[in-house]
């Protein structure tokens, strides 16, 4: 398979380039071409996080001659765990200009263009025009299918790793040779049902092994041959280090690549992902103040908290009925209907849903959700224990 | 002789943290509604209310993903190893 590099972009490589790649152009495979074709490319990275900062760094490194960094976040201290591009001296600096910054000191001759932005449905299409692969590194589903939409509609390749906790998902989904990411996953979870790394954790190695898939992938497209990640999904345990890669197929019936296509231009992701329903309503909530005034006052309240025991040892919340969300429904019978139950978790979320998925299974007492969770709690009611 | 279910991380919250359950059933469906009269917790997961395979979800037998192979009627062999693929995004979810 030849690679996406067109041979009119291509320019002779420098002395110093033949040096600092001469460990390409030993493998047969990559070559002087090869590299020629890597020094030509334009690769966008979205989301310079947990992904983005391997993808970038063995990028840059390896000669892609144009980096594309998007991403709208500040350097946060939790970051530091798994996104090694930054430092700590680079805490509350724009990801795409301290990145930047490391990129260059890696690789001066390579030109780095910084997007210092969410991208959205106005402006995906006229970014990603610009480039010849797009790797998404991303940590939301409005994203992922902003991205997958928009690779679909300029036949660009979309080189996909997500990750949660201690397992990744990669492959490269190109509508022209296999399928799209709605191929894969037709609609999105709705809110709150799937814990984000923010409530979840994540391992700090993981999107580092996914990333440096992710950029193992970008290169085989750009420099052409091997075998690329179309058609199939790669998938990490990294707590079992455990592979398993299954087969892809493209779905004749998907509304985005598929025989007649329904959508054919950018939508609103944020209100396909049901982020735009104010479903919050439907459910009453208290805030921290109020359920410490209720607990003073000895009303007939019982708390539950369904976060996980490892949580509860971070931020023990004295009195509380310890229901870990994924045994709700099976342990319902415990709760006393009769009472008002407030359930908590970290940030008021999960304890969302836990109510939505116990009216479901119809439990029929009054439920109550703790507002901003138990780190509102520490903030305005018990300023001795620690928000985590 | 039983299958081996996959589960992922996604969703060990639902299955006390097993990431390999052995069930019966001979088919795909079948399957999961033993692992969810197991774990109820998980069914809103899987189904959606008229008891499809949501579409954030996936099943594969073997290397085979079931939406081509006949959804939850996808015959499973004894000791077959059946995986439940999730969405995942990572990150903030929300934002």
């Amino acid at each position: 398979m030849t690679g996406i590099i067109p041979d009119g972009r291509l320019a002779d490589l420098t002395r110093e380039e033949l040096v600092r790649y001469s460990r390409h152009l030993l493998l047969p495979e990559v070559g002087v071409e090869g590299q020629k074709r890597l020094k030509a490319s334009r690769v966008l990275i979205v989301g310079t996080g947990g992904l983005g900062a391997p993808l970038a760094l063995y990028l840059a490194a390896a000669g892609v001659g144009t980096l594309g960094l998007v991403d709208c976040d500040l350097v946060e201290a939790s970051n530091l765990q798994r996104q090694v591009i930054f430092g700590t001296r680079d805490l509350d600096r724009p990801k795409t200009a301290a990145a930047a910054d490391r990129l260059k000191a890696l690789n001066p001759g390579i030109t780095v263009n910084t997007y210092n932005m969410r991208l959205t449905s106005r402006n995906a299409l006229a970014v990603i025009g610009d480039y010849d692969v797009v790797a998404d590194g991303t940590d939301n589903y409005p994203s992922r299918y902003l991205v997958g939409d928009a690779c679909v509609f300029l036949k660009k390749p979309d080189v996909y790793a997500s990750i949660f906790q201690f397992e990744g998902q990669a492959t490269v989904f190109d509508a022209e040779r296999g399928p799209c990411y709605r191929c894969l996953y037709p609609s999105p979870p709705p809110p709150g049902l799937v814990p984000s790394c923010g409530e979840g954790g994540v391992m700090g190695v993981l999107p580092g092994i996914l990333g440096t898939i992710q950029a193992a992938e970008v290169i085989k497209l750009i420099v052409g041959g091997g075998r690329p990640l179309i058609g199939r999904l790669h998938i990490v345990d990294a707590w079992l280090m455990r592979t398993v890669d299954v087969k892809l197929d493209k779905n004749p019936d998907c509304p985005v690549c598929g025989k007649s296509p329904t959508i054919t231009e950018l939508v609103d992701y944020e209100q396909f992902c049901g982020l735009g329903d104010d479903r919050g309503e439907e459910v009453p909530s208290v805030t921290a103040g109020e359920l410490k005034s209720r607990l003073d006052a000895g009303d007939r309240v019982q708390v539950i908290d369904i976060r996980e025991p490892h949580e509860r040892s971070l931020f023990r919340f004295g009195g509380a009925v310890p229901v870990p969300f994924g045994q709700l429904v099976r342990r319902m019978d415990e709760f006393d209907p009769s009472a008002d139950l407030v359930f908590i978790c970290k940030i008021g979320q999960r304890s969302l849903y836990a109510i939505r998925a116990l009216r479901e299974a119809g439990y029929g007492g009054p439920m109550f959700n703790l507002k901003d969770g138990v780190n509102a709690w520490a903030r305005e009611v018990d300023p001795d224990l620690d928000a985590y | 002789m039983p299958a081996n279910l996959l589960v992922p991380t996604a969703l060990r919250g639902f299955t006390d943290r097993k990431a390999e359950i052995s069930l019966e059933g001979a088919t795909v469906g079948a399957l999961l509604e033993s692992l969810v009269s197991l774990y109820p917790d998980i069914r809103p997961h899987l189904f959606d209310e008229r008891g499809a395979l949501r579409g954030f979800i996936n099943v594969f037998v073997g290397e085979e993903n079931v939406r081509g192979t006949g959804g939850l009627d996808t015959p499973v062999a004894d000791g077959a190893s059946v995986m439940v693929v999730p969405a995942i995004a990572g990150g903030a979810f929300g934002r």
